[in-house]
């Protein structure tokens, strides 16, 4: 620090210390007389919702789809089925009987199938996107073990091309996570898969924050091969337990603070804090908990963290080793986001098995295939259709009823919008795709989608073939099929 | 040892007075078998003697003492052909002292991959459970970085902090492995040298894509000198090479034309240098990835040069790879290009090569030329189309049984059989599923 450094924050300190003392002397002299009121920005939690949704649907027409195989995401599949969209909504599901209103457009859908929007719950699309150039790696603020202060939504760069291949793949709705390299990443972000040009467009209105938080080897390999908290597993317990403490006490303290204020005595409010914002936003139940953990003995120990603070876990990232209590999963309600059967990548993840989704659907738990991945997102449909491939070796059958939900009305659970969309269901958001045939095939491509009833990819309309800003002008244009 | 099991085989036929062949042989019947050079037999049998297809076809009689298996409507492929993998020589990415895929850094084009295969890999039967019969296990220069399925990772490791470390232009040669259950499973050595091209060749080159070709036709040229100059070597009467010797003889083969050059690359115009290269230096190469190779197919195919895909490479996922397309294999297929597909490099983690083709056929590939790419064509390729690939009388009798269309996820391989002994697809994920749905019986899973 030079000198003209060191006397400017003596000055500011002096300064400080001078306005605290006038403050306190005001305080006292004004005796609840005459209350300053709070900035609104000091006061946590008058505004849970700072950075709001500006997603407006896109254009649509009412239309039916006719003749199809649906699969309704509830477990059902119906044969020569009808769906029904209008104003943005699903208005009707049912089986050839079902009455299509006139000056609707009629979508014959014979040889084909519908089901709805598929749902990734794990991506950092926006936050790693493509090209991946190191001016663009915006998904982990690995910084200091807990980043719970940081939210993703402004790490996403709209123009990342793979949102146009994610949706050319039926992707409709993602969660947008910081990465793992912390015990607390920060806060997710809940898309609609829209093109736009400004990430709050994307934003799913309503859809709940979630915080993101990591087991295992990605934390402390970060910060102990810096000769920092955490090094090993106990410390990242640690970790997670000293910063829960500091969250109850940071809740206690504006909790003191608004009973007092409701009581008409006078209170120092105290010092708001985006990180405890965040954590005390899980406290409240008002944020969801999406844990990255792969093994079964440390999903056990953050149930007990989460038992001792008082938080609910609503899901676990990543969860090779799921299959393994399955029952406690099921028991407690935690939903279990994997791949179908890739595993083996490092030590913490060598036990995955393909019949993970299938021993957990049998034990009553939830199931959520997700991505993590560019590519993989695209064929969330085939990595379902593998997992019940395994199942069925291993002698658990799996219908497509049932497997359609690990991909569209289990992650909506998870991401905590189950009630506006992941089903083909009266009254939800048309988040819908058209596929060419049996969504569970590799020769099978999404031919439309629908967002909120509106047509946001259709494989054989250029008109609805989005591309980014980026593509354009470069040697492939965007254009990534035929 | 093989020959000791051989023998042994053969007394006990002896004894039993049966006839050897027939001792020998296996069958499946009932089944529909792609045959690739020859389309697909509805209700066909394969009869298998002695490692070898002895008889295909719909009106085969299956000799009395051979084992049948029947396929119930099963189909029968070729074994599949993974075409660029690190299967052997890689167990678990991020644990280093698991992984040599790597030359190091001492060596380049010396480095030699079948020194480290390890026939017991847990890996193993995972492969042949997803029906791989051959893999062609290919290195990569210096250390191999470990890279993580989980993107946020492989970002976060943010290019690696060893990335341009080494000068190691070559990566080393190639080996192809034959998955029976000899523990021996090195079929053919040297069968390539790997060289990166483009971003990585530049890394490897000293931070230009131009400077990389500049060394690497250094290297060559040494190679040639260094041939015809053996003996002057030796006497220390030769001009200095850029490379040691170890390196330099097995850059012999390269420029004798014996061995080619497996040259990864992906942009349009480094895929262009790389034909030229070939041109100039008289090599023969095989192109491994080339997302943007259907921007050059007609040269590519006019040069005869094979190239190695994944069919889902669609993303712009780096500045050289902006055109990457989904029919990238359909088109050069086209043009008359020899394609292989490629599944991921990684067996743990591995995107079956049996997908990566059906997602071919979904952009415009068809279903007949996908099958031959995960096959036969890997098989001319690498030189061993006259023992496998197809389903034909006098190959290998390396094959699998599939409980449905092995392009479809939900699909998966009941047997494997290599050199015409069922193999055991018994794996680490197997034992741990079974031992998992084991009725509770008040003892923990360790006792199952």
């Amino acid at each position: 620090m030079n000198r003209s450094l060191v006397l400017r924050a003596t000055v500011l300190l002096v300064a400080g210390v001078l306005t605290a003392f006038a403050a306190s002397a005001a305080d006292k002299a004004a005796t609840a007389k005459v209350r300053v009121p709070l900035p609104r920005p000091l006061d946590s939690g008058v505004n849970d919702d700072p950075y709001p949704s500006a997603y407006r649907p896109l254009p649509s027409q009412p239309a039916a789809i006719v003749h199809a195989t649906v699969l309704t995401g509830t477990g059902e599949q119906i044969d020569d089925g009808v769906v029904i969209m209008s104003e943005g909504r699903i208005t009707a599901v049912g089986d050839a009987t079902t009455a299509v209103p006139p000056g609707v457009r009629v979508i014959d859908a014979r040889g084909k199938w519908v089901t709805p929007g598929i749902i990734d719950a794990h991506s950092h699309l926006g936050v790693y996107p493509s090209p991946g150039v190191a001016s663009r790696q915006d998904g982990n603020e690995w910084t200091s073990p807990n980043t719970a202060g940081v939210w993703a939504e402004h790490s996403v760069w709209p123009q990342d091309p793979a949102f146009q291949r994610a949706r050319a793949g039926g992707v409709t709705t993602l969660l947008i996570l910081p990465g793992s390299a912390n015990l607390f990443g920060g806060r997710s972000v809940t898309l609609k898969n829209v093109p736009a040009v400004t990430t709050d467009a994307m934003k799913f209105p309503g859809a709940p924050y979630g915080l993101k938080m990591a087991c295992g080897e990605n934390p402390k390999r970060t910060y102990g091969t810096r000769g920092q908290t955490p090094m090993t597993n106990m410390g990242n317990v640690f970790g997670y337990r000293k910063a829960w403490l500091d969250a109850v006490r940071y809740q206690h303290k504006w909790e003191t603070y608004r009973t007092k204020l409701a009581a008409g005595e006078s209170a120092d409010p105290p010092d708001r804090d985006l990180g405890l914002d965040t954590l005390a936003g899980v406290l409240a139940g008002r944020i969801l908990v999406q844990n990255h953990c792969y093994r079964a003995d440390e999903m056990a120990t953050m149930l007990d963290i989460a038992d001792e603070f008082g938080y609910r876990i609503t899901m676990f990232h990543h969860a090779v080793e799921a299959y393994k209590i399955a029952p406690l999963l099921a028991k407690r309600g935690v939903c279990s986001a994997i791949w179908a059967e890739r595993s083996g990548t490092k030590m913490e993840a060598i036990d995955g098995i393909g019949a993970n989704a299938a021993l957990l659907q049998r034990a009553g738990s939830c199931v959520v295939i997700h991505s993590d991945d560019t590519t993989l997102i695209q064929r969330l449909n085939q990595e379902a259709a593998i997992a019940v491939g395994a199942g069925a070796r291993a002698g658990i059958p799996i219908t497509r009823a049932q497997a359609i939900a690990w991909i569209t009305a289990n992650p909506a659970r998870a991401l905590g919008i189950a009630e506006q969309t992941g089903t083909l269901e009266r009254g939800k958001m048309a988040d819908v795709v058209l596929w060419s045939g049996d969504p569970f095939s590799s020769y099978t491509l999404a031919e439309q989608v629908f967002i909120d009833g509106a047509v946001v990819y259709d494989r054989h309309d250029r008109r609805f073939q989005p591309r980014s800003d980026f593509e354009l002008g470069q040697s492939g244009a965007g254009e990534f099929h035929p | 040892m093989i020959s000791m099991l051989r023998i042994a085989g053969l007394a006990v036929a002896l004894s039993c007075g049966c006839a050897a062949a027939n001792a020998a042989s296996l069958a499946i019947v009932n089944a529909r078998l792609e045959t690739i050079t020859h389309g697909t037999i509805d209700s066909g049998t394969l009869l298998m003697s002695d490692g070898r297809i002895v008889a295909l076809g719909t009106t085969v009689q299956v000799p009395a003492g051979a084992r049948v298996i029947d396929a119930r409507g099963g189909t029968v492929t070729p074994g599949l052909i993974a075409c660029s993998t690190n299967l052997a020589i890689a167990e678990i990415n991020q644990i280093a002292e698991t992984r040599d895929d790597g030359g190091g850094t001492r060596i380049s084009a010396g480095f030699d991959v079948q020194y480290g295969v390890n026939a017991w890999s847990a890996q193993m039967p995972v492969a042949r459970d997803s029906g791989v019969t051959h893999a062609v296990i290919t290195p990569l220069v210096g250390v191999a970085e470990a890279f993580d399925d989980e993107e946020e990772h492989a970002s976060m490791q943010g290019g690696g902090e060893n990335a341009g470390a080494y000068n190691a232009l070559f990566a080393g040669q190639a080996a192809l492995l034959r998955l029976d259950a000899s523990q021996l499973p090195v079929m053919r050595a040297k069968i390539a040298m790997a060289l990166d091209l483009g971003q990585a060749g530049a890394q490897h080159g000293g931070g230009s894509r131009a400077a990389s070709i500049i060394l690497v036709k250094a290297a060559l040229a040494d190679a040639r000198h260094y041939a015809r100059n053996r003996g002057a070597y030796d006497r220390g009467a030769t001009r200095t090479y850029g490379l040691p010797t170890f390196d330099l003889e097995a850059l012999i083969p390269v420029v004798e034309g014996s061995v080619p050059l497996l040259i990864r690359v992906s942009r349009a115009a480094d895929i262009r240098q790389a034909l030229a290269l070939a041109r100039a230096e008289n090599v023969h190469i095989i192109l491994e990835d080339a997302q943007e190779a259907w921007m050059v197919a007609d040269e590519i195919a006019a040069a005869k040069v094979p190239v190695l895909l994944d069919p889902q490479d669609d993303l712009p996922r780096s500045f050289e790879l902006l055109g990457s397309r989904l029919d990238n294999a359909a088109r050069l297929q086209r043009a008359g290009v020899t394609i292989a597909i490629k599944g991921s490099r990684n067996f743990n983690s591995l995107r079956p090569i049996r997908l990566n083709a059906g997602v071919a056929v979904a952009y415009g590939l068809s279903r007949e030329e996908a099958l031959r790419a995960i096959t036969l064509n890997p098989a001319r390729i690498w030189g061993i189309a006259d023992r496998a690939g197809s389903l034909e009388v006098g190959k290998d009798a390396d094959v699998v049984l599939w409980n449905g269309d092995p392009l479809e996820a939900m699909s998966y391989a009941t047997n494997v059989i290599v050199g015409g002994v069922e193999q055991s697809t018994r794996s680490r994920r197997q034992e741990l599923q079974e031992r998992y749905s084991h009725a509770e019986d008040g003892y923990p899973p360790a006792y199952h």
